[in-house]
């Protein structure tokens, strides 16, 4: 706990202290966290698997394609992170959120826009400019992709995205505290990450799934960083593969499940990496909507972090209303 | 938001129903003797199909003989990699004609095409190909240097997988050597009958396998007749007796697949979302019509309340409708008949004092049909932990130790299958041991494939099929 | 004066105990020359009940013991046979009427059918068992397990190879067993369960009944704790009635060729296959 001010202690002893009507409080304690994930189930890969395969045989036709290719559209994280990101690239992807096709004003907004710490001004001062006030702006923070950063760092990287307009901070775990089994770090960094968010910015917590591996871990992971205050949890932050697989987003949303049924709070859940086409998109959804419930098919609860993803659904989209299929001519590139 | 599947229904148009069926009798088809026919319905819809040719004792003794002359002139004279060439073949017309199978098996027997497209087609074929290979490897089977076929099998296969079953009584019986007549279920007919234009296709010599049609009669005609060497029957255990008293005492060797009252034992540690699947997928698979359903859920008592919670949030997702619907996970029960034995016993377990539940479910108004189901406070007691339903319908029975719950699963005459869910590994061996069941599946359940053997103990039956196992049963000296 | 022999009682053998039959009933042996002999239990069906009983209760001690722990016994089984081969001689020259090189025969062979399933214990589940590679992420494996309580009809002669032919596969293989002697030559048996209970096999295990094979057959085969039955000593003109009487409960049933093969194991084990998922 030699992270934690006492300030943040008395408010993560409040914070987690809601969620112990059912489940042992925990004080962030390598003891607590130990005997609150003791209770979990475990996670059979094969059955979990079998599951997530079975969902994505579902057939999603006509209607309910259409009102799925919508749904997918709403809750993108329209994300760009690269290092050779510019002022005009950021620009260029607040438009297509905005309008994600000039020529149909039925198609809605996108969720949110992702981006550096350092873009954030730009893509919130353009966002608004244009019409965007009401998609926030979602910064990377603690060190990503790694996390492998001081205290000192992830608490300035996160300062700066929410001093910039941030709404949403998405925070990478400590996947080598995690797998050490030094867990109260990673533990009590969300705490830490979530005090300094505050009422400013919700907080999406990445577990970087591809690096935990297990479905066990991701299990773990997923309540570790709920009990700390995530109102997010996030499977990857795009630059480890494999990324969002349909099993281990299964896992995240039977997390959201069990937790909600556990403190009646209701955390969201952020597929990101790997999803590139209608398909794949749709098949979320179902996960969703089979696994954690239709109650999570809103924005506020379920996001997708993509990119390409978002002119795959608009060709689909297309292809609905005119009968015919689309060539990537047709969607604007940005 | 709702997110609302709209019907996704697979097309039918590459199945080419013909309006009337005869029997295939060395490699024709022909009509029966006395002109009787029967019909096969949809039971999603119950419009009549086609109709059936009802075999009599005539075409009985012809098919028979067809199978004899066969035997003798041709299948026992070819070499056995010839023979093993043929099941190939077999095997990729199958694969070939997949979704064709599929669509016509969920037309006739109600089951959803989700399972018949994923399941019971690719394993019948799957099945040929794997017992295509032991056609020439015979004397590695454990059954001597120099293994002989039987001669000729009768072979009665039930409803509820009709193209598998005759995948898993035709595939071995021929790769051993012998030839067959092969009754399919009254009621599923017609992928037995697709399976006669594949032999025909893959050239497979006339008479070695016939196909008669019929009822329990044509089953008891083929069972009594003198000229058959071997019998494998699956289905229920009281006919399966009825068969073991018919050939007591003659020559005739037997393989017998019959019921099954599967424990499926939940441990408190138990991976539980998965074991929530492997329930549903226990007793809901293919409507319950399984021998081997987990339909008596053995749970720990200190979970029993939570199992119970997530078992009847996931039952409420279970979409119930159109067998040809894409994402229809329940289909039709296969008959009037099998529909109004599931309501009975379930009218048993009402008045018997269980609590009877189901999720909210709209059911077609036609076609037969029967919500998933699970009892409550069900004791050892109860007709329904006792009986074969046969149907959706879970019996949920508490225990405290394992020692009890090996009691109560084995606290039967049927001895099938079992199912155990923990995360320890010396708690599934352990269970694995004591559970009297021929197949058991620890940490899964209803998983089938060619190479593994299956078969039960006790009531359920004799023999295994599946498997090095399976194939001695079609061979001089198995046992 | 010569000395007066002190003769045995052949008694039944149940549950580790030697009772007289329930129904104090006995019939006269006779040997070759229709010289009395002995006065052995006529066992009724209710001594078939108890040895049932005695057979189903000792089941799970016997094939929850290690394969090499059954061996080590049977192995002992046929020690305690060579010790005592002078009193099997005896009964058969008497009995069946043959010489004594042709008895001793009987005995030598009857012993080394014990070391020669003895041996198999331990073997018999790697030879019939398999791993089976499945399509798809399991591990799945087939194993013979003991089936339970068989009932032995053992071959009227040689009254003791017969028996030992059909009575050391079936405990091989973990099952325990209710025998019925052969009916003329019941004495070598009797002598059998006197080794079987100064030997290490545990009291149940086995029980053997004296008395008349179509008598006891008709309880035996209807009987529903019985799951195999070997009847290889019984008659023909009874075989099929047996047969239909055992269909009740399905038991397997089985008539062998003279001899020995690990198949009268396999014919009273049973195939169990496993399926795990394979997974991290």
């Amino acid at each position: 706990m030699e992270w934690v001010s006492d300030e943040v202690k008395v408010i993560l002893f409040f914070k987690v202290s809601i969620y112990t009507l059912d489940m042992q409080l925990i004080d962030g304690s390598p003891q607590s966290i130990k005997s609150y994930l003791a209770t979990l189930s475990p996670v059979d890969q094969v059955g979990a698997e079998a599951r997530a395969s079975m969902l994505a045989t579902r057939s999603i036709k006509t209607t309910s394609k259409a009102w799925a290719i919508d749904c997918a559209i709403s809750m993108i994280d329209l994300t760009t992170l690269e290092g050779s990101d510019t002022d005009g690239k950021v620009k260029a992807i607040c438009n297509k959120a905005v309008r994600p096709d000039p020529t149909d004003p039925t198609v809605p907004h996108v969720g949110a826009i992702c981006v550096y710490n350092d873009m954030v001004e730009v893509a919130r001062k353009h966002l608004d400019s244009i019409g965007g006030k009401d998609i926030p702006v979602a910064a990377v923070s603690t060190g990503f992709p790694s996390g492998r950063a001081s205290r000192e760092v992830k608490k300035q990287d996160t300062l700066d995205a929410l001093n910039a307009g941030a709404t949403e901070i998405d925070m990478v775990i400590d996947r080598g505290a995690f797998l050490s089994g030094n867990l109260e770090k990673v533990f009590s960094e969300i705490v830490y990450i979530k005090e300094l968010c505050g009422d400013r910015a919700h907080l999406k917590v990445i577990l970087e799934t591809g690096e935990l591996v297990t479905l066990d871990n991701v299990r773990k992971a997923s309540f570790l960083a709920m009990a700390a205050g995530a109102d997010f949890i996030k499977t990857s932050t795009g630059k480890i593969s494999p990324a969002a697989t349909p099993p281990v987003v299964l896992v995240m949303l039977e997390a959201v499940r069990d937790f909600y049924a556990m403190t009646g709070v209701r955390i969201g859940v952020k597929p990101a990496g790997g999803i590139r086409n209608t398909k794949d998109a749709i098949k979320q959804l179902v996960l969703v909507n089979e696994t954690a419930g239709p109650e999570w098919l809103t924005p506020k609860l379920f996001r997708i972090g993509a990119s390409a993803l978002l002119n795959d659904l608009l060709m689909q989209r297309m292809k609905l209303r005119d009968g015919h299929y689309q060539g990537p001519n047709y969607v604007t590139l940005d | 938001m709702t997110f609302e599947y709209a019907p996704a229904p697979e097309s039918t148009s590459i199945v080419n129903i013909s309006d009337e069926y005869g029997l295939f009798i060395n490699g024709k088809f022909v009509a029966p003797k006395n002109g009787k026919t029967f019909t096969t319905i949809n039971p999603a819809t119950e419009a009549v199909l086609a109709k059936i040719a009802y075999a009599e004792a005539a075409d009985v003794d012809k098919a028979v003989a067809a199978a004899r002359v066969a035997y003798v002139k041709v299948w026992s004279k070819i070499s056995p990699q010839e023979r093993g060439k043929y099941l190939f073949r077999i095997a990729r017309i199958m694969q070939e004609r997949s979704r064709e199978f599929a669509v016509l098996e969920s037309l006739d027997n109600g089951k959803p095409i989700r399972e018949s497209r994923d399941v019971d087609v690719p394993l019948a074929a799957n099945h040929f190909f794997y017992h295509a290979g032991w056609a020439d490897k015979l004397k590695f089977a454990g059954v001597g240097d120099n293994p002989k076929p039987l001669g000729v099998a009768g072979q009665i296969i039930p409803w509820n997988f009709p193209l598998l079953m005759l995948a898993w009584k035709v595939a071995p019986a021929l790769a051993a050597g012998n030839t067959v007549v092969l009754k399919p279920a009254e009621t599923t007919p017609l992928t037995a009958l697709l399976f006669a234009q594949v032999c025909q296709q893959a050239g497979l010599p006339a008479g070695v396998v016939n196909i008669i049609t019929g009822d329990g009669k044509t089953g008891s005609l083929l069972v009594n007749h003198p000229d058959i060497n071997k019998i494998a029957f699956t289905g229920s255990t009281a006919v399966g007796k009825g068969i073991a008293r018919a050939v007591a005492g003659s020559k005739k060797s037997v393989t017998l697949e019959l019921g099954g009252k599967a424990a499926n034992i939940v441990f408190e540690d138990a991976p539980i979302d998965e074991t929530i699947e492997g329930i549903v997928n226990g007793i809901f698979f293919n409507q319950g019509h399984v021998c081997c359903a987990g339909s008596r859920l053995l749970v720990q008592e200190n979970i029993h309340e939570e199992i119970l919670e997530k078992l009847k949030h996931r039952m409420s997702q279970i979409r119930v409708g159109d067998p040809l619907d894409k994402n229809t996970d329940l289909g039709a029960i296969n008959s009037a008949s099998q529909l109004a034995r599931i309501k009975s016993l379930s009218d048993a377990g009402d008045e018997e004092g269980a609590q009877r539940w189901s999720p909210e479910c709209a059911l077609p108004s036609k076609g037969f049909w029967f919500p998933p189901t699970i009892f409550t406070g069900v004791t050892q007691a109860h007709r329904i932990a006792r009986e074969e339903i046969f149907g959706p319908v879970l019996s949920v029975i508490t225990f405290r130790t394992p020692q009890e719950a090996i009691e109560k699963a084995n606290n039967t005459p049927y001895g099938l299958s079992a199912g155990i869910w923990t995360d320890k590994g010396s708690r599934i061996l352990w269970t694995a041991k004591h559970l009297k069941a021929g197949v058991i599946w620890a940490n899964t359940f209803n998983k089938f494939d060619p190479a593994s053997p299956f078969g039960g103990y006790k009531e359920s039956g004799w023999g295994r099929e599946g498997g090095r196992h399976g194939l001695s049963a079609y061979l001089k000296g198995g046992n | 004066m010569t000395r007066i022999d002190v003769k045995k009682t052949y008694k039944l053998y149940i549950g580790g105990a030697f009772p007289r039959s329930e129904s104090g009933r006995t019939y006269e042996i006779n040997d070759s020359n229709g010289e009395f002999i002995a006065n052995p239990a006529q066992a009724s069906r209710k001594d078939l009940r108890d040895a049932v009983l005695a057979a189903r209760t000792s089941l799970p001690g016997w094939s929850g013991a290690t394969a090499f722990n059954r061996g080590q016994i049977l192995y002992r089984v046929a020690e305690m046979m060579e010790s005592r081969s002078g009193q099997f001689i005896d009964e058969i020259c008497a009995l069946e009427g043959v010489t004594k090189t042709v008895a001793k025969k009987q005995i030598e062979e009857s012993i080394d059918t014990w070391v020669w399933y003895s041996g198999w214990c331990d073997k018999i589940s790697a030879i019939a068992g398999s791993t089976n590679p499945v399509s798809g992420p399991f591990y799945n494996f087939t194993t013979p397990e003991s089936m339970g309580v068989i009932g032995v009809f053992a071959a009227q002669k040689p009254s003791l190879l017969g028996l030992v032919q059909a009575l050391a596969p079936v405990l091989a293989g973990g099952n325990t067993a209710v025998v019925v002697t052969s009916q003329k030559f019941p004495l070598p048996a009797i002598s059998l369960s006197e080794v079987l209970a100064t030997s290490d096999v545990p009291g149940g295990v086995v029980n053997i009944l004296t008395g008349k094979t179509n008598e006891l057959a008709p309880w035996m085969a209807s009987h529903m704790d019985v799951d195999g039955l070997d009847i290889s000593g019984l008659s023909k003109d009874v075989e099929t009635q047996t047969r239909i009487e055992g269909t009740e409960n399905l038991k397997r049933i089985h008539r062998f060729p003279d001899g020995n093969s690990p198949q009268r194991i396999l014919a009273f084990m049973e195939d169990k296959t496993v399926w795990h998922p394979v997974g991290i």
